[in-house]
């Protein structure tokens, strides 16, 4: 495999009860890259990200960079309110230290002067009563810990309030630059994707487009994706 | 001079309750607080043929139990019965065929309610040996249940054996329901099991406390219980259990 090589995925096929869900799919991820993976509902993101993980049963195959870690932050879940585990508890099952754990959380967004305004206003607090924001944050910060080259990202819920002008994608973009992660994202939102991924993987069960999002993502392409015309158009400027 | 026997019992209760109230906290927070309840009640036909035949009721209330629990498991994966449908339908049989087959009404009641004033020094060495062992392999699965709980696609992504962990954890519940058949009987067992933990829950903003004060007031619920219950002469099992109310009530009152 080639150095900067990060996943490499030749025909992968994931099925559930004879249901194709994914098919024949291939494509590349180098390093440093941000690759969105978007499509409509019922696609097979969500299965692809599984699939990556390990989590369900694929024929074909992929190859991650011999050793390299993947964190992964799943779709945004719903703690419930009552549930007894504090942020510290929750960031402890990664067995990191102390100053890690608040080294990581300061990548994401979680400034703050003191050790004990950190303690007592998040990691004292239970994961219920977070806001989806400081939530979000969380479990980024957990997939960071223990030093993933990879983050995994299902659906950056866009429209969630990280503070400030801090969008979601931003802060992704910035774990990239700052960190030397590859980030993988799936999203519902194409604007995101001509804003923030050098790469785009297009897919309805199988691969429909694959490469830059200016290059592959034609009105063409978007309507094969989505079964009518899709009302966004890339700012190209030809007018 | 000291009754020995009560001596015995309030240990074994103790231990026992201690042992409930921890797995409780974690059937609690799995939203399974009923169907331990129920589950407790698949230990009846085991009890039942037990008494039959003379043989350890512990054993064939654990068998019974542990084969429920592991039919549970399996049928949730290959069939697509919601678990709460398939926990109901073992329940229903279980109290059909226990009821059948424990003959005599005096018997039937022991098995229902319990019979702590049977036990002796081997039986409380024995609860404390099997609580021991719930305790060390309980905590060995603990944060795996808890962050299967909040999501299963991170845990088993972070290297969590989900499948194997919950089937271990359905064991232990088995080995302490059917230690605690004796204690307070199987109709109230799985009231042992939740009251603790959804009290403990009321007090506590972490997993740490929630766990420990959990596993206190089933170590103290269960003997303070019984030895009231056998201060006034009435039935320990239901006893034990208003205690736990009790301290279920009083948790009300400081609700975070």
């Amino acid at each position: 495999m080639q150095n900067d090589l990060i996943l490499k995925v030749e025909n992968l096929n994931v099925e559930f009860d004879g249901n194709k869900i994914l098919s024949d799919l291939s494509f590349e991820v180098k390093r440093g890259e941000i690759l969105a993976v978007v499509g409509p509902n019922g696609a097979g993101k969500t299965v692809l990200f599984r699939a990556l993980l390990g989590l369900v049963p694929y024929t074909g195959k992929f190859l991650w960079q011999k050793g390299i870690k993947v964190g992964y932050v799943p779709q945004r879940f719903i703690v419930e309110r009552d549930i007894p585990l504090s942020v510290k508890e929750f960031l402890g099952y990664k067995k990191e230290s102390k100053s890690k754990v608040a080294e990581v959380l300061k990548w994401v967004g979680f400034y703050t002067s003191d050790e004990h305004h950190l303690e007592r206003h998040l990691l004292n607090q239970p994961l219920g009563v977070l806001s989806g924001g400081e939530l979000q944050k969380v479990l980024i910060a957990f997939a960071l810990l223990g030093e993933p080259k990879v983050l995994l990202f299902d659906e950056p819920t866009t429209g969630i309030d990280l503070g400030g002008e801090e969008t979601i994608y931003n802060l992704l973009k910035k774990l990239r630059d700052d960190h030397n992660l590859t980030i993988i994202f799936i999203s519902h939102d194409i604007h995101v994707v001509y804003q923030y991924a050098n790469n785009v993987l297009c897919l309805n069960k199988e691969k429909i487009c694959f490469g830059p999002p200016h290059e592959a993502l034609s009105r063409e392409e978007l309507k094969k994706l989505y079964g009518t015309e899709v009302g966004i158009y890339p700012h190209t400027h030809k007018h | 001079m000291i009754d020995q026997n009560l001596i015995f019992s309030m240990i074994a209760a103790g231990v026992v309750g201690a042992a409930a109230g921890y797995l409780g906290s974690i059937m609690v927070l799995r939203r399974l607080a009923l169907a331990g309840d129920v589950l407790s009640h698949v230990a009846l036909p085991g009890i039942g043929i037990a008494l039959l035949y003379n043989l350890n009721p512990f054993l064939m209330a654990f068998a019974f139990l542990f084969a429920a629990s592991w039919l549970i498991w399996l049928l949730e994966k290959k069939t697509r019965l919601p678990t709460e449908a398939l926990i109901g339908i073992f329940f229903v049989a279980s109290l059909a065929i226990g009821v059948m087959i424990i003959p005599e009404l005096e018997e039937l009641g022991g098995a229902l309610f319990g019979d702590i004033s049977a036990i002796d020094l081997g039986d409380a060495v024995f609860a404390i040996v099997l609580s021991a062992v719930v305790f060390i392999l309980g905590s060995r699965i603990y944060k795996g249940l808890v962050l299967g709980t909040i999501s299963e696609d991170l845990a088993v992504a972070n290297g969590v054996k989900l499948r194997k962990i919950n089937l271990l954890f359905l064991a232990l519940v088995a080995v302490i329901v059917a230690l605690g058949v004796k204690v307070v009987g199987t109709l109230l067992m799985g009231a042992l099991i939740i009251v603790s933990a959804t009290a403990a829950k009321n007090l506590s903003r972490n997993i740490a406390r929630y766990a420990s004060l959990s596993t206190i007031f089933g170590m103290v619920s269960a003997p303070f219980g019984l030895w009231i219950a056998r201060f006034y002469d009435l039935p320990p099992g239901p006893m034990i259990i208003l205690v736990g109310i009790g301290i279920f009530l009083l948790s009300l009152l400081n609700r975070k």
